[in-house]
């Protein structure tokens, strides 16, 4: 920060404060217009990539084990060409995990991203504070205390995020939220969540452990097309509700004081934030559970790969469907014949990202 | 093209009549349950600089929040043209009064275009994107504070005195009316600290923008601005022009600091010479 500021005379641009009001005609290449283009442009490129990286590891998905030609085959019948062959292992086994796949990965990484940015914290992602806890908790509950199943677990995996998020908020309010108490709060509430679900399993039965397990590493299994559709039309009804929230991030980023000067509320515009964030994580995880570090991971890769400023959320969304998609490929495939869930394999890539994230951090002089 | 054609264009952003009325009646600003500014009425020459000093902790940048909307008055009112600041919708106070507060901390990685760009906020919804006048109002924004040539760095690499100006710069490209500043000086060596003030009246001469801002160097506050604003203890001691209001025995009362005042040998405005313990003689020869 000061080191700039005690060099005398630097030759840098405009320092010399006789030359620093007319030196806008010399550098037309720097123009800001010119500036932006180059921005966006480099975001272009890395969501082209993406979505191509996103299309191979969904086309690996579907045909892994030499099933192109059925794959083909009942696309063309999805499409109503002829040729077409109704496959029971694409349309009903592969397709539907491959989508709640893509949707939950982008849900996971545009949540974490809205957590990081609005709190200004890496740490602050739902599955660190104990709010996808929460939902496995709540499930945990309905399965071994109320013995249902099925869409009521869901409903109970939603409610529970709610309740953490909403614990979360208040309690960290002091005058204001700050994202190091918000982080704090949330990963004792993480921890109490844990212990909750630690009692509850202790007293369960071992065949109703299996069924809770997956709702505490989370897992993409066989899911149902309602399911799907279900994600999807949440996410669609939540896609205008990121684009305000990416609008006042924005001004959020810049500070309370600096927002406030522009016209934008900070409590109320973080609580906005907050809100859709949680929205997205309860109900990715309402229908797979809390897959490990996804929304944890996603957007200090995509801001890595868009760099600039901002939160890199259409980049986020894609980094988290990539991944999820992949580890989701490991966990049926990579690991011999023990199929595993998606979770196990996300919280192994999880580890070194973290590491990876703590490296890159201190190399600029700001990790903790 | 000499000088800085640049500022003087019209551009469909900026109203022809910047003069606005903004004052305080009774304020009371408070933390919490700590008055920080008791029962102050105070009212700021539209289309002039303003300079608020005080000793540290007297209520400064208290005020300035408050005079920013950032602040609810805890009684009393911050008038806008006569309509009470805190019910005036917040997007329409933003496109009238800016702050740049003290220090304030740029995104990570975030390019000196992109942040200056961001100034234009209150101009723009999430449905209304970038126009090209926008981009004119930063070209404009970085030309006026000579950082044009920095447009594609990042801040983070910029120096102190560079940083400022890009903040300033962002101040700019909101285009406030009135702008209000939290010790735009500090952490600025003298040649800087100078660089930045005389853009500050440039700014307020050239566009007609209101400046209030909160400064320590009482010196520079004299030499720079229309109207002085002292407090203590968050209540107004004095308030007018400098060659008025700073005189040996308001330094005493406000400050608690036995100084004398002379005429500053390049502006003839008030000088303020502390006496501090060490060096009461011999007398200091007045200059005029």
């Amino acid at each position: 920060m000061s080191a700039g500021l005690l060099a005398p005379g630097a030759p840098g641009p405009g320092v010399d404060p006789a030359s620093a009001p007319s030196s806008a005609p010399s550098s037309p290449p720097a123009a800001p217009a010119a500036v932006r283009r180059t921005g966006r442009r480099r975001t272009r490129r890395v969501l082209g990539a993406l979505v191509m990286l996103l299309l191979v590891a969904v086309a690996a998905s579907l045909t892994w084990g030499g099933l192109t030609d059925e794959v083909l085959a009942h696309l063309r019948a999805l499409l109503g060409l002829p040729g077409g062959q109704v496959s029971f292992v694409v349309g009903t086994l592969r397709l539907p995990r491959v989508a709640m796949s893509v949707l939950a990965g982008v849900a996971f990484g545009l949540s974490g991203t809205l957590f990081q940015t609005v709190l200004r914290n890496p740490l602050a992602s739902p599955d660190v504070l104990g709010i996808s806890g929460g939902a496995s908790l709540a499930a945990a509950w309905a399965i071994l205390v109320l013995g249902v199943s099925g869409a009521a677990v869901s409903a109970a995996a939603f409610g529970g995020a709610l309740a953490v998020a909403a614990a979360i908020y208040p309690l960290s309010w002091r005058g204001g939220v700050s994202g190091y108490r918000f982080v704090l709060v949330g990963v004792s509430l993480a921890f109490a969540v844990s212990s909750g679900l630690g009692y509850l399993l202790t007293r369960a039965a071992v065949d109703e452990v299996r069924a809770v397990l997956v709702w505490t590493v989370g897992s993409i299994g066989t899911p149902r097309w309602p399911a799907v559709g279900l994600l999807a039309g949440a996410l669609v009804v939540l896609a205008p509700a990121v684009a305000v929230a990416a609008h006042r991030l924005r001004a959020l980023e810049l500070g309370d004081d600096l927002a406030g000067g522009l016209g934008v509320r900070p409590d109320a515009a973080r609580l906005g934030v907050l809100a859709v964030g949680v929205a997205l994580a309860a109900v990715a995880t309402s229908q797979v559970g809390p897959i490990a570090f996804v929304a944890f991971v996603s957007g200090p890769i995509a801001r890595r790969l868009v760099r600039g400023a901002g939160p890199a959320l259409a980049a986020s969304a894609l980094v988290g469907a990539v991944v999820v998609v992949l580890a989701e490929l490991v966990a049926q495939h990579g690991l011999g014949p023990l199929e595993v869930p998606v979770g196990i394999v996300t919280g192994l890539v999880g580890a070194p990202s973290l590491l990876w994230l703590l490296a890159t951090l201190n190399r600029k002089g700001r990790g903790a | 093209m000499n000088g800085r054609p640049t500022i003087d264009r019209p551009t469909p952003d900026i109203p022809t009549t910047r003069g606005h009325d903004l004052r305080t009646v009774g304020l009371d600003l408070a933390y919490d349950d700590r008055v920080v500014v008791r029962g102050l009425d105070l009212a700021i020459p539209p289309g002039r600089i303003t300079a608020v000093v005080g000793p540290n902790g007297c209520g400064k940048s208290t005020l300035l929040r408050g005079l920013a909307r950032l602040l609810r008055p805890r009684a009393g009112q911050v008038l806008l043209d006569g309509h009470p600041l805190h019910r005036l919708p917040s997007r329409q106070v933003a496109g009238l009064i800016g702050i740049l507060p003290q220090s304030p901390v740029a995104p990570e990685g975030i390019t000196v275009a992109d942040l200056v760009g961001r100034g234009r906020y209150p101009h723009q919804g999430w449905f209304r994107r970038w126009t090209s006048t926008d981009d004119l109002v930063v070209a404009d924004a970085l030309a006026a504070t000579g950082t044009a040539d920095l447009a594609a760095r990042r801040v983070d690499e910029l120096s102190g005195g560079q940083r400022q100006r890009v903040w300033l710069a962002m101040a700019l490209a909101q285009d406030p009316d009135v702008l209000l500043l939290d010790e735009p000086t500090t952490f600025l060596d003298v040649t800087h600290q100078i660089e930045v003030l005389d853009l500050l009246a440039d700014l307020n001469r050239q566009r007609g923008t209101t400046v209030v801002m909160v400064l320590h160097d009482l010196n520079l506050a004299a030499r720079y601005a229309d109207h002085l604003v002292v407090l203590a203890d968050g209540r107004l001691v004095a308030a007018g022009d400098p060659a008025d209001v700073l005189t040996a025995e308001l330094v005493a009362s406000a400050f608690r600091l036995t100084a004398r005042v002379v005429g500053d040998p390049v502006t003839g405005t008030p000088m303020v010479v502390p006496v501090g313990r060490h060096h009461r003689t011999p007398p200091l020869p007045v200059r005029s």
